[in-house]
């Protein structure tokens, strides 16, 4: 019993770390840059397929399936993620500040039609399966493949914490910083904003591909379903509880967010009649939206408390506007 | 091809567009993208259907339809009041989250975002208190009649169209020739000159939300009229909604009724030529294109 228990927990924080990467990301893009993503749906998703991809057996009526190293997924899943952020970025960074979030919104639109109707590339609403599990040799011993997913999951995230909170400190972080604080002043001193700004963009897109990548792995299964825009906003979610702009929060936030999205999930399936789940399911939403709201108004720094970010953001900010 | 796409496009263009005046005006006087406004479509349209079916219990000979149409006097009456109610759900969130936001000086990405939470417990809610069944406002079923050059309408879809254009010319008049247009204009402008030059700016920012949501709850209703009434009925127009504002410039009444129109005949198009299952892909394409081409849009003032 005690066993089982054991090995849920460590499935449970498995996927807890896989939402942790994505809000690394989102960190990334936002915390540090002050970009708007509302499409961390599809940059998880195209992460995930791409990887998906790559790695599965050669499959009847599907392309792909090129049998590859996980690790060749995981790292082609990040790239072709982070390439349709700089896309993106390279199309809306220059513009309003808000275009940037209409884009995303329509990246996250389009790849969800595209994983539904490419079926010969990505198996359509039945969505690609036998995805290689890391430690497969395991998996008759729930407990041993449990905890070693766990050890590589908390590996990914720590080793993408050093790296992240190196790249922060180091002159590129430096001057996103300057950036953000004072963008004439910056650009000044001969630091192009825009550029930073895309490179900060695309970063978080691979982060987050990566992300889609190692949960698609971990579960062995991706399908359109798991990729609608209810994930972008638990990611959203989990950032602005743990205190954007701050790495550690946003591990915690992920945990946090991710233990309590799972618990009243599992309230409303125990104490809720069948015929009303679905509408228990769309309060939990109306929580999420009405929280942050109110973080946005009481508490914009989140638990943790950014290092300035949300706060230089909230404070002055160019095209700010009082009735 | 069957120009019969013809008619279908112009009917969606139709509900994009008035749609699409509320993104523009609150996008050009309030400075944000408003990620909410979908969800004023879908609150009208809810709110209409409410109140519509309190009138049919009132009296039977309200929901009684009239002459050609599919709908009884309840539903006009019920559109009246849901404009009203739906005005006050954008006034209301305004004086809760938005005002406040900017009261404080708030970035503009900080209005997005809270517009985005608002968005989702909006729409959330509604799947709460009515479930995520598709509604009806009746369940009369209408014959198309031939309206020249191979094309079939409904009376349904004609008098929509017709409410369409009375709302678009009226709002159009009102930003051009009034009092309150122009301060609106002004706003739109320079809000902080406009303020020292005596415009009430609050005020002016009152009734935009105010037109805005009025709009929206008209192409709500006219959605769930001539499709149906879901709670993601505003949530799945938003992007076309986003992709007229910006083609026909933000802050241009005439702008995001053509734009819109054009967003609806191609997505017509596209589900001829292409396949139905591509048709929300359509409003993406136009946004890249327009973003990449012409940032402004057709009728934008140059940045």
């Amino acid at each position: 019993m005690s066993l089982d228990l054991i090995a849920y927990a460590a499935f449970f924080l498995t996927m807890a770390l896989t939402y942790a990467i994505m809000c690394l990301g989102l960190n990334v893009q936002w915390g540090q840059t002050g970009l708007f993503n509302v499409g961390i749906a599809a940059f998880v998703a195209i992460g995930a397929y791409v990887s998906a991809l790559l790695t599965t057996p050669d499959a009847a009526g599907r392309v792909g399936g090129y049998d590859l190293p996980i690790a060749v997924g995981w790292i082609g899943g990040a790239l072709v993620a982070g390439l349709a952020a700089w896309l993106v970025g390279a199309l809306t960074i220059r513009l309003r500040s808000d275009y940037l979030a209409i884009a995303t919104f329509g990246v996250a639109v389009t790849v969800q039609l595209c994983v539904l109707n490419l079926q010969p590339l990505t198996g359509g609403a039945f969505g690609i399966g036998f995805i290689p599990r890391p430690f497969g040799n395991l998996a008759s011993d729930p407990l041993a493949f449990g905890l070693s997913n766990l050890a590589l999951m908390a590996a990914v995230v720590l080793a993408l914490y050093l790296a992240l909170q190196h790249l922060a400190k180091s002159p590129w972080g430096r001057v996103l910083r300057a950036i953000r604080e004072d963008e004439t002043a910056a650009q000044a001193l001969g630091k192009r904003p825009i550029r930073f700004r895309l490179q900060a963009f695309t970063i978080g897109g691979a982060i987050m591909g990566l992300a889609g990548a190692a949960q698609g792995h971990f579960i062995g299964f991706i399908a359109p379903d798991n990729y609608l825009p209810i994930l972008t906003f638990q990611v959203w979610a989990m950032l602005i509880v743990g205190g954007s702009g701050n790495n550690r929060g946003a591990i915690l936030g992920a945990v946090l967010v991710w233990g309590l999205w799972a618990l009243s999930a599992a309230a409303v399936s125990a104490f809720v009649p069948p015929e009303q789940q679905a509408r228990a399911a769309s309060l939990q939403i109306v929580m999420i939206g009405v929280g942050l709201c109110l973080i946005l108004l009481l508490r914009p720094r989140g638990i943790l408390g950014a290092s300035n970010a949300l706060a230089s953001l909230t404070g002055r900010r160019t095209r700010k506007f009082k009735e | 091809m069957n120009p019969q796409f013809l008619m279908d496009g112009l009917i969606a263009g139709a509900m994009i567009g008035l749609g699409a005046i509320g993104v523009t005006l609150t996008y050009s006087i309030l400075r944000f993208a408003n990620f909410a406004h979908g969800e004023l479509l879908s609150w009208g349209a809810y709110l209409a259907l409410a109140l519509s079916g309190g009138l049919g219990l009132l009296s039977t000979t309200l929901s009684m339809p009239i002459g050609p149409f599919s709908f009884g006097w309840s539903l006009p009456l019920a559109t009246i009041l849901a404009i009203i109610l739906t005005g006050l759900l954008a006034l209301a969130v305004d004086a809760v989250l938005f005002g406040r936001l900017r009261s404080r000086g708030s970035a503009v990405i900080i209005l997005v975002m809270a517009s985005f939470g608002v968005s989702l417990a909006l729409r959330s809610l509604l799947e709460f208190i009515f479930t995520s069944k598709p509604a009806y406002y009746t369940k009369a079923l209408q014959i198309a009649v031939k309206i020249g050059g191979g094309l079939r309408a409904t009376p349904d879809q004609l008098l929509s169209l017709g409410v369409a254009l009375v709302a678009v010319v009226a709002i159009h008049l009102l930003m051009t020739r009034t009092d309150i247009g122009r301060s609106m204009r002004a706003v739109s402008e320079n809000p902080a000159l406009a303020g020292i030059a005596g415009v009430d700016v609050r005020r002016v920012i009152r009734v935009v939300w105010f037109i805005g949501a009025a709009l929206a709850c008209i192409a709500g209703i006219m959605t769930g009229l001539l499709v149906q009434i879901r709670p993601y009925l505003g949530h799945d127009l938003l992007l076309p909604l986003f992709a007229a504002a910006i083609l026909g410039g933000i802050g241009s009444v005439p702008g995001a009724m053509i734009a819109g129109l054009i967003v609806g005949l191609s997505e017509a198009a596209a589900v001829q030529l292409v396949g139905a299952e591509w048709r929300a892909a359509v409003s993406f394409v136009i946004l890249v294109a327009v973003l990449l081409l012409r940032p402004r849009g057709l009728f934008g003032r140059a940045a």
